[in-house]
């Protein structure tokens, strides 16, 4: 439960008197609290520090330490008080948690100190108030850096495969981290030379190199040593594309890998070659094969797999991309207004080499970075001026987004980081939040159980209800006065979807005249409290204490009612009951624990959840609803 | 282009509105409220000195400013049934409490109702009971009113129950609920045929002093 829900357990205790005139069944009984409920005060002994505080304070968390059974043990019976030899000074901080339910952090204490104290006293650290978690969380991560790091630093040699791994997740393994094995090494070394020889070809090939004898005119190397350079190339693009097929057999996930920038870096730095040998010596296509030959360069990026800076540069810039964006949208409003205004100005003049708008983008770019190559220079007086406004505003547009963006980058890089914890924080919570709801629902349902149980066996209930708090207790039996004034019950997901399948399924497979007796037995049943203790018991596989289990067979759990076991209901409608609720009983399929016919006429009366969990076979069907009807014929 | 500029520089996150009505509430909640005197409240209340003492502290504890608005209320509420929601049903609890109807709730109003829901007497515990079904405060409990306080109760059990919740469940439980209450037939319950009808059912009888141990 969450924290201090506890002081309000009366309140909505007492709000449940709103439904009584309401419900449908008779109220559970109430939990009989037997323990002293007055308020005391308790003393707890840190280290010699004494702290005093109510019972009701350290109650309100009651999955902690000191709000559970388990500050017992540190029970000191000479001096009647709890003693723990831990450090005061971080226990003042715990027991202001449970005085005004939100947790601080200590910014002078060391974190993994506080992490302890935390965990010693059974409180989660998500419990931080949001004035100290990112303090905390800020610590906490950096340690847990300084620590991966002096690990990483110590275990650099080591790192041993998982044993049984496939050749394919060596592989794998090899191509990720290249210091695991020599030959990785090897291979990652051998890549990064060719990778380097090619685009040093690449570029040496556009050199102009002495033309060979009887030739004026300078060739490029490119021409000239035509079949070396070709061999080169051959020799990198195969290397490259049997690293590319080696990865992607490697891969643990192929689609994702071939989404992956790296891989699709590859693919378009071989493709060229590969377009290249297909295509045919045409001269007209081979224009279009050149500009295919620019791809190559993108071999370049293939290093960034070899250098951390370069896949930090790109994650910075990734990360920057609104400002840049930015920065670009109000360049390029810039440019067109004062192209626009240069051109209208420069219009009339004649031999003016602002033809057009888009002719004078040109000049507004340059001018406003500064450069000037003076290729378009305008010539009237309109012109000159409005030039020079562009070329001062230039200065600013470019030279003031600069430090802005600088800032801009650091705060969103931290903003990032924060955003992201915050986003893992809130899953968090939302998880733990999650949780808690199931944990109290399970807890419900497991009290549920006990009470059956419990009914049919005292031992058992005692030891079941000691294990519960009183708050609980009491919780629990809110929640069951609930379900008696709405008449349905609480059950969780599962059990819900199969009984909508089933019901379905109910309906189609059973006959005609269960289908309508079906619904008629809404209303002539209405006390399901056998099926509910049937369904527990079928699905915790729980063994009954009385009667004799047959057999638990396949747990096919048909929306079928069983008639209620006392006396009253069924003198009242005995009639209606013979008549409607006998043919169902045909349908259910499943075995219960069928005492001997002849028990149930004394086991089946009193109004605890008899031994009949309501599931039978076919074949005793017609004896068990005639033990039935013997009943109410009484 | 200053001007040009100065309109892109705006930080493109969306404004915020809802700080403001924020920071008034938090105003608003900042005023604390200290109640009577102790020996006043016992007067008022069944309630023991002791009693009252360990209501107070917690109540104090969990709501520093001495009163309780209707979000926190329904908060509290909500943290007791995880399985659906209690918000409509708490909704209608809280303006059973508010007899001020001042929008929020004083710890000597919260005092009040409990003593009547745990240490009152049956005719008043009944009449508690008409005044939250009663939504409007006109004295009597119509077939509307009914369905929706039966609505918000059914909205507490959530989605996952057994039997499946069908959609006409809460007005069939209206329709049997005024068959026992309206005796003559008016289509709407008043205060007394209400008690009366209460105390003819011994199964509402033998309930309502099932909380009496709460404190």
């Amino acid at each position: 439960m969450a924290a201090g829900v506890a002081t309000w357990l009366p309140f909505a205790r007492a709000a449940a008197v709103g439904w009584l005139p309401l419900a449908k069944k008779t109220m559970p009984k109430p939990p009989v609290d037997s323990s002293s409920r007055s308020d005391e005060i308790l003393y707890v002994n840190v280290s010699g520090v004494r702290f005093q505080t109510w019972k009701n304070t350290l109650d309100r968390y009651p999955d902690t330490l000191l709000g559970s059974s388990e500050k017992e043990f540190f029970y000191n019976e000479d001096t009647q008080e709890y003693f723990f030899d831990r450090d005061p000074e971080m226990f003042r901080h715990i027991l202001n948690f449970y005085r005004t339910g939100k947790l601080h952090y200590p910014r002078h204490e060391c974190i993994q100190a506080f992490d302890e104290e935390l965990a010693f006293y059974g409180i989660v650290p998500e419990i931080i108030g949001d004035c100290c978690m990112e303090e905390y969380r800020d610590r906490k991560k950096e340690n847990q850096e300084r620590l991966a790091e002096d690990t990483e630093a110590n275990e650099l040699t080591d790192a041993p495969l998982p044993p049984h791994s496939t050749p394919r997740e060596r592989l794998w393994r090899a191509f990720e981290n290249p210091h695991t094995s020599t030959m990785a090494l090897v291979f990652y070394y051998v890549t990064g030379f060719f990778i380097a020889v090619s685009v040093i070809a690449n570029v040496v090939e556009t050199v102009p190199c002495r033309p060979p004898k009887g030739s004026v005119k300078d060739l490029p190397c490119g021409q000239k040593y035509e079949l070396a350079f070709f061999c080169m190339d051959t020799a990198c693009v195969l290397i490259f594309t049997f690293e590319y097929l080696m990865r992607l057999f490697a891969a643990p996930s192929r689609c994702k890998f071939m989404r992956s920038v790296m891989s699709v870096i590859d693919v378009v730095a071989i493709m060229p070659y590969y377009i290249g040998l297909v295509m045919p010596e045409n001269e007209d296509v081979s224009g279009a094969f050149v500009t295919l030959r620019v791809f190559r360069v993108f071999r370049i990026f293939k290093f960034s797999r070899h250098s951390q800076g370069l896949r930090i540069l790109g994650y910075t810039l990734k990360s920057c991309a609104s400002e840049l964006g930015f920065l670009l949208f109000s360049l390029t409003m810039a440019i067109i207004i004062f192209a626009t205004v240069m051109f209208y100005a420069e219009k009339g003049t004649k031999s003016s080499s602002f033809t057009s708008i888009p002719a004078s983008f040109w000049y507004t770019i340059v001018t406003m970075t500064t450069l000037g190559y003076g290729d378009m220079v305008p010539k009237t007086i309109a012109g000159k001026i409005f030039g020079s406004i562009c070329s001062l505003s230039g200065v600013l547009v470019i030279a003031l987004p600069v430090p802005v963006i600088v800032s801009n980058f650091s705060r969103i890089y931290h903003q990032n980081q924060r955003a992201d914890k915050m986003r893992a924080q809130q899953k968090v919570r939302l998880a733990r939040i999650r949780m808690a709801k199931k944990g109290t629902v399970n807890a419900f349902f497991q009290y549920k159980e006990d009470r059956v149980l419990g009914d049919r066996d005292s031992d058992c209930t005692a030891l079941c209800v000691k294990n519960r708090s009183a708050f609980e207790h009491q919780h629990h039996h809110l929640l069951h006065c609930l379900e008696k004034t709405t008449n349905h019950e609480f059950t969780d997901e599962m059990t819900y979807s199969e009984l909508c399948m089933t019901e379905s399924v109910g309906f189609r497979t059973s006959r005609s005249t269960s289908l309508s007796s079906q619904q008629g037995a809404t209303g002539c049943c209405p006390r399901r409290a056998r099926r509910r203790a049937a369904m527990r018991l079928a699905n915790s596989t729980v063994s009954v204490s009385r009667g004799s289990i047959q057999e638990l067979d396949t747990l096919h759990i048909k929306p079928t009612s069983i008639p209620q076991q006392t006396r009253s209901s069924l003198n009242a409608q005995a009639g209606d009951l013979k008549l409607n609720c006998g043919e169902h009983d045909f349908t259910a399929a499943i075995i219960s624990t069928p005492t001997p016919p002849a028990n149930t006429p004394d086991e089946s009366l009193p109004p605890s959840p008899a031994p009949i969990p309501g599931i039978l076979r076919n074949t005793r069907a017609t004896a068990y609803t005639h033990d039935t009807f013997k009943i109410s014929s009484l | 282009m200053g001007i040009v500029m100065g309109t892109f520089s705006l930080p493109n996150k969306q404004v915020n509105y809802h700080i403001d009505t924020a920071d008034d509430d938090m105003e608003m909640t900042m005023a604390s409220h200290r109640p009577e005197g102790l020996n006043q409240l016992e007067a008022q209340t069944n309630f023991s000195k002791g009693e009252l003492q360990v209501l107070y502290r917690g109540f104090k504890n969990e709501c520093p400013s001495g009163i309780v608005n209707e979000e926190t209320f329904k908060q509290i509420y909500s943290q007791f049934f995880p399985h659906g929601d209690a918000s409509t049903y708490a909704h209608y609890l809280f303006n059973a409490f508010d007899t001020a109807h001042s929008g929020s709730i004083k710890f000597e109003e919260f005092v009040a109702a409990l003593s009547i829901l745990l240490k009152g007497s049956v005719t008043e515990k009944l009449q508690w009971t008409f005044n939250l079904y009663d939504i409007n405060r006109d004295g009597y409990i119509s077939k509307d009113e009914m369905t929706d306080i039966v609505r918000a109760i059914y909205d507490m059990m959530g989605k996952y129950t057994y039997p499946v919740l069908k959609t006409d469940a809460p007005k069939q439980h209206v329709d049997a609920f005024f068959q026992k209450m309206d005796k003559n037939r008016d289509g709407v319950v008043t205060l007394d045929e209400f008690i009366l009808s209460c105390q003819e059912d011994e199964n509402i009888m033998r309930s309502l002093e099932l909380f009496e141990n709460v404190i």
